[in-house]
């Protein structure tokens, strides 16, 4: 405690920095402004990617080509194709790695873990802003490769997020550069999360405030500290298989070529190794968010909270082992279905410890319905809705039929554009005054949800009934017998889009008209520590660190 | 929460560039990787983007180098001005051994390629398929492959087991010496250690690969299968590119000893750079006993 006299002067005044010096953000060692930026980045691959799912939805609205080939750069039918492929592949790579990520963990993990926790910043202030900042390097990359030569002389990359080889490898499909900047891209992006996520693993594990146990960690700090194991420890495969992509495509190595004595279900392996702990990674911040809303909303402690943090720990195992219920079509052989089958179930087990124990938190609390909780209750029942979908996929009897139709896609935009994405609407509701100073307009936040909710279930419940009904995914055209739901789920996509406006106009009224929310706008059910300081918190928080008492609640 | 004096012992680090260059750096050089492999202009002749041309690659490359060590140079002297409480120095810790694990599951890649191929490759051959081709099923038939001559383990590759394992001693030798105050003996073992690291890049990618009784890439040869040269250049390669960059951490801890940058208590910086040594020679136990001596043996028979 000697040497910051010498030289904390100079630096580290409280003074906050002015919003316009392009400084405080491209120098940024602050974990508040590095979460700001990741939040505003995120909105921004958000509406691109939404954009892109416009298109889907449009061009799908009625059976035939037509949509895409009204716009002046594509030519024909052939061409529309492929673009629309395009258009489904970074539909959901943005939407994964420059939407839900960025927003969940860069976004609310670096903003409120060191807040929660009791910390004066994250363990590595300069690595996080490498993190940031790799990820628009990331997405030029991802931007450019839409748009460069892919498939012949048609742009960007149709194979799908997963990648698989031969689309991936072979240049009868692509042979251009787009999916080597895809590549690279995806290679920057991972980096980018490992370090974040070492960063994350580091300041939970060693600044944790005077009194802060472990058990006495909020969960929402459990939960993005799971999250950071499951990025450490899966990534890099990920960036193993990427790196073979790219050999096989530029030095003449056949991994995943049979001809040359490999094997492309091996890409399928590697990549869902990486694939299947990524969705976790997807979803667990949002447990830990809607644990925090649920508590303060019911005025009472998570129910049942060690087990909800197990839970989450076990979430994350499990989800190491289950990774080839997404090539159950592949023969992979019978005893090894019935492996995939067994663990996946399992993983319905602590899955259903969470549902259960935020029923269980509500049941018998003084329950608000306050703007974020609308969000966490819509969340609680479409996630779900789509987990229990995933119970019916993970059977491989049944996925044998329902694999690549439109159930799957059903079922992941449940747990993710209804789940994941409704947790971060809910983490934004609550956690906005915080960040902003500001209260928003609790009508129109409201009305967002509302809006939201009617339309997201609009656009994907039917997709259940149509795959059922045998309809694959991935295609731009179908038989006039999947028009009726077809439409119906575009016209959901109108009422969500409306939804997303509605959120833009609530966002600038607030910052419009300041109004000032004070240290906790959500009273005594607000019991973590970033209620404690001020709305917006200092742009140095504790310096002198909070006591954590052992009645604390979580 | 009161503004004032800090009164916690954590490093909160001054605003910095380096990350934003760093960044920018990666940027321009993965688009001048793909203008290497590929070009992203129909003129071969761009000096910019036609294809096999180093410009945007060197360019981001030399950004990324001189962020290195314009950052790395700020933690020292970050350590040096006292920044690195013992607080920080746990936490340091933490960050080395986390950057460690995601490294071990990098190649954890690279050993189920290696596995699934030598494992699976019968069970792929006898999966009979109607369309398979004759030669596929050949390729697969057999592992290592037809037309593989493996290398004899017990010949370069144990000595440069030998020479890894030598060299875990001497780090530990240097490390022990610096604990005990012994400056001596520790730039000794520091020296012998970066020594016997550029012995064995020497000998392994100067010796032992041009000596190679496979390709690399097969080229467009469907019958002359290498991907056996794949699995084994891609795994031996990456752990050889560790290698360099152990061998330089490992200098680079030596500039600093000599210039007496650590002392017996405080030298996190050799610490962590032994750390990475040892992750590499133990990845290397790995590579030497599944992918030189296994398929060797499996041939025997």
């Amino acid at each position: 405690m000697t040497h910051e006299a010498a030289h904390a002067a100079d630096h580290h005044d409280d003074h906050r920095p002015s919003l316009w010096s392009w400084k405080r953000w491209v120098y940024s060692t602050n974990h508040k402004d590095i979460g700001t930026m990741y939040l505003i980045f995120a909105i921004f691959a958000g509406l691109i990617g939404g954009a892109l799912s416009g298109l889907i939805r449009w061009e799908l609205a009625e059976p035939g080509v037509g949509v895409l080939t009204q716009l002046p750069w594509i030519a024909d039918v052939d061409a529309a194709k492929h673009y629309y492929n395009s258009i489904v592949t970074y539909h959901g790579l943005i939407m994964i790695f420059f939407m839900v990520m960025p927003a969940m963990i860069g976004g609310f993990g670096n903003w409120f873990v060191p807040l929660m926790i009791g910390a004066p910043d994250m363990a590595f202030p300069r690595m996080n802003n490498i993190s940031f900042w790799l990820l628009p390097a990331s997405f030029t990359l991802a931007v450019i490769s839409m748009i460069v030569p892919g498939n012949g002389a048609y742009p960007g990359f149709g194979g799908g997020w997963t990648l698989y080889a031969p689309l991936s490898t072979s240049p009868t499909h692509h042979s251009g550069s787009s999916m080597d900047l895809l590549i690279l891209s995806l290679h920057i992006a991972g980096a980018s999360s490992i370090l974040g996520a070492v960063n994350f693993i580091t300041t939970i594990f060693n600044m944790r405030a005077p009194g802060m146990t472990m058990h006495r960690m909020p969960l929402f700090a459990w939960s993005v500290l799971v999250t950071a194991w499951l990025l450490v420890l899966s990534l890099p495969v990920l960036a193993g298989a990427l790196t073979m992509l790219l050999t096989d495509r530029n030095f003449g190595t056949q991994f995943f070529q049979a001809a040359g004595g490999g094997d492309p279900v091996m890409y399928q392996h590697l990549f869902w190794f990486f694939g299947h702990p990524e969705v976790y990674i997807l979803i667990l911040p949002g447990f830990g968010m809607i644990s925090q809303i649920v508590s303060t909303f019911s005025k009472k402690p998570v129910f049942g909270y060690l087990g909800m943090a197990y839970a989450m720990v076990a979430i994350g195992v499990i989800g190491f082992l289950v990774w080839a219920h997404h090539m159950y079509t592949v023969g992979m052989g019978l005893d090894l279905e019935a492996y995939f089958i067994a663990a996946t179930m399992v993983i319905a087990v602590p899955t259903g410890i969470k549902i259960f124990s935020w029923i269980a938190t509500m049941w018998g609390g003084s329950i608000t319905f306050k703007v974020p909780m609308l969000w966490a209750m819509g969340f609680i029942f479409l996630f779900t809705v789509g987990g229990v979908t995933g119970v019916v996929l993970a059977n491989s009897g049944i996925d044998t039929a329902l694999h690549d139709t439109y159930y799957v896609v059903a079922h992941f935009h449940y747990v993710l554009s209804l789940g994941a994405v409704f947790a971060i609407f809910a983490g934004f509701y609550y956690w906005i005054p915080k960040m902003s100073g500001y209260r928003y307009n609790g009508f129109l936040g409201g009305l967002h949800f509302w809006v939201m909710f009617i339309g997201v279930n609009i656009v994907f419940f039917p997709q259940h009934f149509l795959g059922l009904q045998g309809m694959p995914r991935r295609y731009i055209d179908y038989p006039e017998a999947f028009t009726y739901w077809n439409h119906i789920s575009s016209i959901g996509y109108v009422i969500t889009a409306v939804g997303v406006l509605i959120f833009l106009i609530t966002v600038a009224e607030m910052f419009i008209a300041r109004r000032k929310a004070g240290a906790n706008p959500w009273g005594e059910g607000a019991t973590t520590l970033e209620w404690t300081l001020s709305s917006p918190p200092p742009f140095h928080q504790f310096n002198e660190l909070p006591v954590i008492k052992p009645d604390s609640h979580h | 929460m009161a503004h004032g004096e800090v009164k916690h012992d954590y490093h909160l680090v001054n605003p910095s560039p380096w990350p934003f260059t760093a960044s920018v750096g990666a940027l321009i050089a993965a688009i001048g990787a793909v203008v290497l492999m590929r070009g992203l202009s129909t003129n071969e002749a761009d000096f910019f983007f036609g294809k096999g041309h180093w410009t945007l690659f060197a360019l981001g490359m030399g950004i990324i180098i001189l962020t290195c060590i314009g950052w790395w140079s700020d933690v020292i002297k970050e350590s040096r001005q006292g920044d690195h409480t013992p607080v920080v120095d746990i936490g340091l810790r933490y960050g080395m051994i986390l950057f460690i694990a995601s490294e071990v599951m990098f190649f954890v890649a690279w050993f189920w390629a290696f596995f699934e191929l030598a494992i699976y490759h019968g069970h792929r051959a006898d999966w009979v398929v109607p369309t398979w081709d004759p030669e596929t099923a050949a390729a697969w038939a057999n592992w290592p492959p037809p037309h593989v001559e493996t290398f004899d383990p017990f010949h370069l590759p144990l000595i440069n087991t030998l020479i890894l394992l030598l060299s875990g001693t001497t780090v530990t030798w240097a490390h022990h010496a610096l604990q005990q105050g012994d400056r001596k003996g520790a730039r000794l073992g520091l020296i012998l250690t970066v020594l016997l690291g550029v012995i064995f890049s020497y000998v392994q990618f100067a010796v032992e690969y041009p000596e190679a009784g496979f390709a690399f890439g097969n080229q467009g040869d469907v019958t002359n299968a290498t991907v056996y040269g794949a699995s084994f250049f891609m795994a031996t390669g990456f752990h050889g590119f560790h290698v360099v960059i152990g061998t330089i951490f490992l200098f680079v801890c030596l500039l600093r000893l000599m210039a007496g940058q650590f002392t017996p208590q405080k030298h996190f910086g050799l610490e962590a750079a032994a750390w990475y040594w040892h992750f590499v020679d133990v990845v290397w136990l790995f590579l030497f006993t599944f992918v030189y001596v296994m398929p060797y043996l499996t041939m025997q028979n």
